[in-house]
């Protein structure tokens, strides 16, 4: 475990851009409770100041500083160095379902374009506004997304089949179920959920779920029953129709 | 210039926060052609942080609040140095533009009737905080981003603005800027600019704010001849993280007081008992009994038959009274002092109301806040001063410039209250977007600016990488921020002072003279080389403004002037210019006078 300070840390880092790159190793001095991110920043200020990598918060609040460390998708801010062997070289590589601009630094513009797709609440008429915290929670647990595309950089269907025309991808799921489960929600997706969204293609594998790091349930809570509701809708008219009755989201 | 890339439009927002998303909405809610410009990646502006919740006078959890009470409590935490009018404009809108935020999407925690519900905060007399949890901002910034995208308004992300262009007439031409990704410029024409970069905390070395808050905005309109006012009142922010040193400064949410979280000292003391200073007696509780009671009313969602406890007295207060109980040798192990919630809450109450802090000191500390006290010191985090706007309409100095939010001053006078600035951002952002919409619409066509300046600028920015020789830009900007936070921090002296500006002069030789390796795409060591000049301009109005006010209020303590003089520093604001010969003068200016009503609200 590296812990006491001043101790040093070996990392590999991608550096090059889409037409390709290489690893580059570099050791720097590191400090008890450092996080990755701390180890990137140490590489910039003293061997490579023209590294490029995304950050803002640090705190694991903004989804910025997404990238795979020994090849598992995290947030660099929140990976802790000490969830490393001592003398365990550490690589960083940028995120592989989007490309790379340079370095950490991928190009997520097409997620931006899904998201500007999708339209906003369509609040019932004449509401009063008022709903209970419980209500609140089921779309609250979605609404904690920070956008840090982990998910959609796991999920196999973008990632390895590339289908990136057909499928909007778990984040964009879980933001179309945060309006159709907010309690005074009046509108209807499922018609498109299915046919532009691309629903079908998900074969709930979970692995968006695994990477969240707001632990959102995405596929418990937001995928299967968006899937479930449009199965109702097709095939069993009555409880669609029920729940729209009841105004049951 | 067909040159460079050239964007045209009819109002141009530089930065894509709560205020410059509001602001874009409402400028192309009104028919304008608008850009919204920023350095990150859309939805991750400095709001994206704010975890304790957005103020205003809804009266939904405590119906005795209004706006004249939202008002005189934020008149009262300015130490009355605020733009009346802005703090009037702000406690009367507030409201409207939360109510807002909810019928675009977002979703605010309940009260037990299902109404928005408030939370406590430090200097608000009700409960009067909207909030998500202790993502407050996270709901706000998504809110308002999915509302923008489908209003036409034209996003350009990860483009850095380095120079507002005028005409002859000294009106806004448009902003040059670079393309973070590729190095290469790009010209935003407009008939309307709004500011709305945030704030400047990257000068110091604590601090809460991300690699944004380099003073951008604050610069860009010094240089075009605009003003800035109270400068010298920089937030400290009570309750940073204090350990590991990699999260130094992270910031820990007044949400946590607010829930009824506790400070104490090395020797278990509750230390704020002793800290109440004279304006705020017989405002808060003297006994840990009834600051206990108070603490159990609300979070039982009664109304209390007793004062709130002194741990939520305003920033400046709380800051000064920690840096004291450390500096006095009554620290904790790691130079802060103990903040305690697990001893007041139920583990489960802590995660639901603090999931965000929860996390953040499980996986950045190992540190379990259900069980185990946090240990806190202040951190920078916020800037009162900022560019000097006409109230209503949030335009500067410069005809056709704009600003709001952090990066405007006025609103928050000497100190801010907690979730005064996301209220701020949404009223304010919303006025420079109506008004810049406006202003464009009585323009023909965006004015026309000198090519050579722009030759003069893009060879200005380049010119880190014709370099031979020179330090390496961190170096230089590691340099500042450490002066910054020992010689222009929570307390300050005219020895200190004068010292920094020195350093600043030296520092600025430095800055001159760094040298960049690599190329230009994407190239983090070139853009802080390039804003190693804002922040040096800023840091030295910072100082010059704290030199010149010979008093203590607010966020702004001189241990040489220990006083509050109300009779003098009370009745001015200080005013930042910088001169043809590109020197940064400070000047004093008497307060707007307020209006009689007003006097009536403030009075106690
Ligand atoms: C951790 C933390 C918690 C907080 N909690 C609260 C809270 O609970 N309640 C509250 O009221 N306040 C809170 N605050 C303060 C509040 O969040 C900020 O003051 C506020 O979000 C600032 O918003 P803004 O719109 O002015 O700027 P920001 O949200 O910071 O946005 C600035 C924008 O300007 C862009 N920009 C900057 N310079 C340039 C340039 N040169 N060219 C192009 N674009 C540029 C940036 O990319 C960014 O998009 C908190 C602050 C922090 C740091
Ligand atoms: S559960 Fe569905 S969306 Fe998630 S990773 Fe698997 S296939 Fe993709
Ligand atoms: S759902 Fe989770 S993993 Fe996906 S983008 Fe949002 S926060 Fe990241
Ligand atoms: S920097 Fe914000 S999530 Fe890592």
């Amino acid at each position: 475990m590296i812990e006491a300070t001043n101790q040093q840390v070996t990392l590999e880092i991608f550096r090059g851009d889409d037409d390709g790159g290489e690893m580059t190793e570099y050791t720097v001095e590191v400090q008890e409770g450092m996080v990755v991110l701390d180890a990137v920043h140490a590489v910039q200020a003293q061997h490579a100041p023209e590294m490029a990598c995304r950050w803002n918060c640090k705190a694991g609040k903004c989804g910025s500083c997404s990238a795979e460390v020994n090849g598992h998708p995290k947030l660099m801010c929140m990976d802790r160095l000490d969830n490393y062997e001592a003398g365990e070289t550490i690589s960083v590589r940028p995120l592989k379902t989007f490309p790379v601009i340079k370095d950490l630094v991928c190009d997520v513009s097409w997620n931006f374009e899904q998201n500007s797709r999708i339209g906003q609440l369509q609040p019932r008429q004449g509401t009063d506004w008022l709903f209970t915290q419980r209500e609140a929670d089921r779309v609250q647990e979605f609404r904690k997304c920070i956008e840090c595309f982990l998910c959609q950089n796991v999920c196999h269907v973008l990632r390895d089949h590339d289908r990136k025309d057909d499928f909007v991808g778990p984040r964009f799921l879980v933001r179309l179920a945060s309006l159709e489960m907010h309690p005074l929600d009046d509108g209807d997706r499922l018609d498109e959920i299915k046919d532009e969204y691309g629903i079908g293609y998900c074969n709930i594998t979970k692995c968006c779920t695994e990477v969240c790091p707001e632990s959102i349930t995405i596929t418990d809570n937001a995928i299967i029953p968006l899937k479930e509701r449009i199965v109702d809708r097709h095939y069993d008219p009555v409880a669609w129709i029920w729940r729209k009755l009841t105004g049951q989201k | 210039m067909d040159k460079y890339e050239t964007h045209e439009h009819d109002v141009v927002v530089i930065g894509a926060g709560g205020a410059g998303l509001r602001a874009a909405i409402e400028a192309s809610a009104a028919g304008a052609k608008t850009a919204l410009v920023c350095k990150s990646l859309l939805g991750k502006a400095h709001t994206v942080m704010a975890e304790g919740g957005v103020a205003a006078a809804l009266a939904s959890a405590d119906n005795r609040d209004s706006w004249q009470t939202h008002f005189r409590d934020t008149m009262k935490g300015g130490k009355y140095l605020n733009q009346y009018r802005m703090a009037e404009l702000h406690a009367q809108e507030a409201p409207e533009r939360v109510r807002e935020l909810q019928e675009w999407g977002a979703v605010f925690d309940r009260t037990h009737r299902g109404g928005l519900n408030q939370r406590n905060f430090g200097g608000h007399t009700y409960p009067r905080l909207a909030h998500v949890g202790d993502r407050t901002g996270l709901e706000m910034i998504r809110t308002l981003q999915d509302q923008g995208v489908h209003q036409g308004i034209d996003v350009f992300m990860e483009a850095t603005v380095r120079h507002i262009l005028k005409d002859d007439d000294g009106h806004v031409a448009g902003a040059l800027g670079y393309w973070r990704e590729s190095g290469r410029f790009v010209i935003f024409r407009g008939k309307s600019i709004v500011l709305a970069t945030g704030g400047i905390g990257r000068c110091w070395d604590i601090t809460s704010n991300s690699w944004e808050y380099t003073a951008d905005g604050h610069a860009l309109a010094l240089w075009a001849g605009g003003e800035l006012i109270d400068s010298e009142f920089v937030q400290f922010h009570p309750t940073g993280m204090v350990w590991p040193p990699s999260v130094k400064g992270t910031l820990i949410t007044e949400g946590v007081r607010g829930e009824g979280g506790v400070l104490k000292n090395s020797e278990q003391e509750r230390f704020m008992f002793d800290n109440i200073p004279e304006m705020f007696q017989g405002e808060y509780a003297e006994t840990e009994e009834e600051a206990t009671r108070w603490v159990e009313a609300v979070v039982s969602d009664q109304r209390p038959d007793a004062r709130r406890p002194p741990e939520l007295l305003t920033r400046d207060v709380v800051a000064r009274a920690i840096r004291r109980e450390v500096r006095a040798g009554r620290g904790s192990p790691h130079g802060g002092v103990f903040l305690d919630i697990a001893s007041k809450r139920s583990p489960e109450a802590i995660k639901r109301k603090l999931p965000s802090m929860y996390h953040q000191f499980k996986e950045l500390a190992n540190v379990d806040i259900t069980a185990q006290p946090m240990e806190v010191g202040p951190t920078c985090h916020y800037t009162m001063g900022g560019v000097r706007v006409d109230a209503d309409s949030q335009e500067t100095g410069v005809p056709g410039l704009f600003a709001a939010g952090e990066v405007a001053g006025g609103m928050h006078g000497a100190n801010r209250l907690g979730g005064n600035s996301l209220s701020d951002l949404i009223v304010f952002g919303k006025r420079a977007g109506e008004f810049a919409a406006q202003h464009a619409a009585e323009r023909s066509a965006a004015s026309s600016f000198d090519d050579n300046e722009v030759e003069q600028q893009a060879e200005k920015m380049l010119a880190p990488f014709g370099r031979e020789q020179g330090e390496n830009p961190y170096t230089v900007h590691n340099d500042l921020r450490n002066m910054m936070q020992e010689k222009v921090g929570i307390v300050r002296t005219e020895d200190d002072l004068v010292s920094a500006l020195e350093d600043i002069g030296r520092l600025r030789e430095r800055a001159a003279t760094v040298k960049i390796g690599g190329n230009i795409g994407f190239n983090p060591g070139w853009h802080l080389a390039l804003d190693l000049e804002n922040m040096l301009d800023i840091s030295e109005a910072v100082t010059r403004s704290a030199l010149l006010r010979e008093e203590s209020r607010g966020a702004h303590t001189r241990e040489d002037f220990p006083e509050t003089d109300d009779e003098t520093w009370g009745q001015q604001n200080l005013v930042t210019t910088r001169e043809e010969s590109g020197e940064i003068a400070v000047r004093a200016e008497p307060l707007p006078e307020m209006p009689d009503e007003l006097k009536e609200l403030i009075k106690e």
